[in-house]
């Protein structure tokens, strides 16, 4: 599958979640690999979680920790501020993805360079960065081996943590065969599939580019109020080259990203490597406050860092009451990986960088529900709660799927660029509304029920195995249920009742 | 002891055998069973898909309709956690939104009242072993919403190891959804017959003959799913199993 990775802010033409997910749905090459990736990751993480005795309580804790913060987010990102700049970093604001990419594109243009190496971060892919700094001529190395192989391909991130899932070993090698000479160090020859010739390939793809860079762009798992560091959390260690290599760093992060001090991070250096990737601890956590430790003199580190902070549509979702959890949201994927939608779907059906049930939440708010794909969205789930059961900072994604189905079907308030609006209820729900209106019309009216359901037994003969309209959808593939030739209420009034 | 029967919209017109079922088996226990004429649907197709002012009407008839009942038994998980989770939703949103109290107040009462079949035996009236014969091998699949929403836990299965000859084998990847979601089996059919196949599969591959359930819209799903496939596994409503007697065997 090829395509330009469109930004976040605009999906017009994105088709809807169910007729996305009809084609990943009939390929059997990446439902296999869907299938081996989630249950492999799901069966290790709950093992991971459950070495813990007191996960329940890890969890409540950093449900707090992120609520207290969002509830104070204003005071926290000032607090923010200040200690970055103290520590010789510069601080931008950024409303939106267009405000971001212009911050980022000029600050690279500053340095005169033309090439950046990027850690792997879904901030920067939220709002598109790669693609505006080619068009701005400049280029945008993703050195995260999954992310590597997604741009490699031309494709498109299809899962938070490991963005190549739904790619095999033999479709990664062919992509490193053809591509990687258009971008660098071509792929050794012979390539075979094994995993390790994979890494190795990578491996020295990337380090060439490492020496060379003199920009790194990246984006933070945690931002510390009280003393301005960044967080990373990553497995292979390309994130600390591009941290400790380059002269410049410039870090895009989401607002709600924040926490309030370095303490709190005991809960999340718990919680998010067992979630994500079902490891006691990530191999690599690489934390940084402001310039490198001898501030600008020899030694590790940026001579030059900027903090970019992300809005992007958060502020508008943390004024929904009930919406504005997702922003407690630390990117593990567990979520992803229990969704049984999401396992058959795949990611690419969600129309957006955050798949699966926090992508379903995250981007109609972040977006709004104005597009096709974004009022689709908050339908494509059982509301199994499969996904509530492993969150570790306890969203509730059913309960807000709810709230914005309720948004997309009946319109409500909600809030646009800091303005209360009421929206309209989203284009092509009117004959679901009249079905709903007319069959609680029905249903509130016992004895129009039972001569509907009387008028149903008899001509229950009738029943056709294919239904036309909306119904062809369940007999496409079902049969429909029997109707009974009487229904429990006739036979109560028989059998039980007093005799009239 | 009287118990109020909720029989639910999908069990009165398509799966009355369910419902006369439990009225049998909760008559065999000794509970008296009551059954409100003026109850109708738990508006749960309309809450789950966006349409909660509709949703309203119906939460108020069921209220009204059972007011008055200690105890409200319902052969579903599904329609148990309607009532037992968002009816309080439903009924504080009216009240924020300044349309008055009456609604959540009629929800409170009503909440706590309700009881799914398993939880009614096991936890109400104390038994695990409710006399029933069943010479049948049998797995389970644990509907979502009586899995998370309500914590049914292995109350079901505790029944079904009880019954006398029913051989009870399980399911693998039993916890996962099948893919009936409501509305969510027309609005995304591809995705949610991939899920059902995978689960019939799963369930094809015990050897069982009957795949059991206590939620009947999920058998509707899985059980079109098996006739579409000609295969034959049979679906039946954990009540009628368990209403299954040695001297009036399931017909
Ligand atoms: S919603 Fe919860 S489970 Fe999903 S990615 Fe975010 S933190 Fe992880």
């Amino acid at each position: 599958m090829t395509g330009t990775y469109l930004g976040m802010p605009a999906f017009p033409d994105f088709p809807a979640f169910p007729a996305a997910a009809r084609e990943a749905v009939r390929d059997e090459v990446l439902r296999a690999n869907l299938r081996h990736a989630t249950h492999t990751i799901r069966d290790k993480r709950a093992g991971a979680v459950a070495e813990l005795a007191d996960w329940d309580r890890l969890r409540a804790a950093g449900k707090a920790v992120k609520d207290h913060t969002l509830r104070h987010l204003d005071r926290y990102l000032l607090q923010l501020e200040e200690a970055v700049t103290a520590a010789g970093g510069t601080v931008h604001w950024a409303a939106d993805a267009d405000e971001a990419n212009r911050i980022v594109t000029e600050l690279v243009r500053a340095t005169g360079e033309r090439e950046v190496v990027k850690v792997k971060s879904m901030a920067t892919q939220e709002i598109g960065l790669n693609e505006a700094l080619e068009a701005a001529g400049i280029a945008a190395y993703e050195t995260d081996l999954a992310e590597l192989i997604v741009q490699l391909g031309h494709d498109r991130p299809s899962h938070i943590l490991v963005p190549a899932i739904h790619r095999n070993r033999a479709e990664i090698r062919d992509v490193f065969r053809t591509e990687m000479a258009h971008w660098g160090r071509p792929a050794p020859e012979p390539l075979g599939d094994d995993p390790r010739e994979l890494a190795e390939a990578a491996r020295l793809h990337l380090r060439e580019k490492f020496l060379r860079a003199k920009v790194a762009v990246s984006g933070a798992n945690f931002m510390v109020a009280e003393t301005g560091t960044m967080v990373v959390l990553e497995s292979e260690g390309n994130g600390r080259m591009c941290l400790t290599l380059p002269e410049t760093l410039i870090s895009v992060v989401g607002i709600e990203k924040v926490v309030p001090t370095f303490r709190d991070l005991e809960i999340f250096l718990q919680t998010l490597p067992r979630s994500s990737t079902a490891e006691r601890m990530n191999p690599y956590t690489t934390m940084w406050t402001g310039l490198g430790p001898s501030r600008g003199a020899e030694g590790d580190g940026p001579t030059a860092f900027h903090l970019v902070l992300l809005d992007n549509g958060r502020t508008d979702t943390l004024a929904d009451e009930i919406g504005r959890q997702a922003l407690r949201c630390i990117r593990c994927s567990a979520c992803l990986n229990v969704c049984p939608v999401y396992e058959r779907a795949g990611g690419h059906a969600y129309g957006s960088v955050y798949p699966g049930p926090i992508g379903a939440i995250l981007s109609p708010q972040l977006r709004g529900t104005g597009s096709t794909i974004d009022a689709s969205l908050p339908y494509a789930s059982t509301l199994c709660g499969a996904c509530y059961e492993v969150c570790p900072v306890a969203i509730d994604i059913p309960e807000v799927l709810l709230h914005l189905r309720e948004r997309v079907a009946q319109g409500g308030p909600a809030t646009r660029s800091g303005v209360r609006v009421t929206l309209r209820p989203a284009d092509g729900h009117t004959a679901e509304r009249a079905a709903m209106r007319a069959a609680r019309l029905l249903l509130d009216r016992p004895g129009a029920l039972r001569a509907g359901e009387r008028l149903l037994a008899r001509a229950r003969r009738l029943a056709p195995r294919r239904l036309p309209g909306a119904g062809r959808a369940w007999t496409d593939s079902r049969e429909l249920p029997t109707v009974a030739a009487q229904s429990f209420r006739d036979w109560w009034d028989r059998e039980r009742s007093d005799p009239r | 002891m009287r118990a109020a029967l909720f029989v639910t919209c999908v069990n009165d017109a398509l799966y009355p055998r369910t419902g006369i079922a439990v009225v049998r088996l909760l008559e065999r226990l000794g509970v008296g069973v009551d059954f409100p004429a003026a109850q109708s649907c738990c508006g749960q197709p309309q809450y789950n898909t966006g349409y909660r002012y509709e949703t309203e009407p119906l939460v108020r008839r069921t209220a009204r309709a059972f007011a008055g009942h200690e105890y409200v038994v319902t052969p579903s998980g599904s329609c148990a956690a309607m009532i037992r989770q968002h009816y309080p939703r439903i009924g504080r949103k009216a009240a924020a939104e300044g349309r008055g109290s009456e609604l959540a107040e009629a929800a409170a009462a009503l909440a706590p009242r309700v009881y799914e079949l398993t939880e009614f035996l096991v936890d109400v009236l104390g038994v695990t072993d409710v006399g029933a014969h069943f010479p049948h091998t049998v797995t389970y699949h644990p509907s979502c919403h009586g899995l998370r929403g309500l914590g049914l836990g292995d109350r079901p299965r505790r029944l079904l190891a009880a019954v006398k000859g029913l051989d009870l084998v399980e399911l693998p990847g039993a916890e996962e959804c099948c893919g009936f979601g409501g509305t969510f089996a027309v609005k995304n059919p591809d995705v949610s017959t991939a899920m059902g196949t995978d689960k019939i599969t799963a369930a094809a591959g015990t050897g069982a003959q009957v795949l059991c359930g206590a939620d009947n819209s999920c058998l509707a799903h899985l059980g079109g799913l098996l006739r579409r496939a000609d295969s034959p596994l049979r679906t039946l409503h954990l009540a009628e199993i368990l209403a299954s007697t040695e001297e009036e065997p399931l017909s």
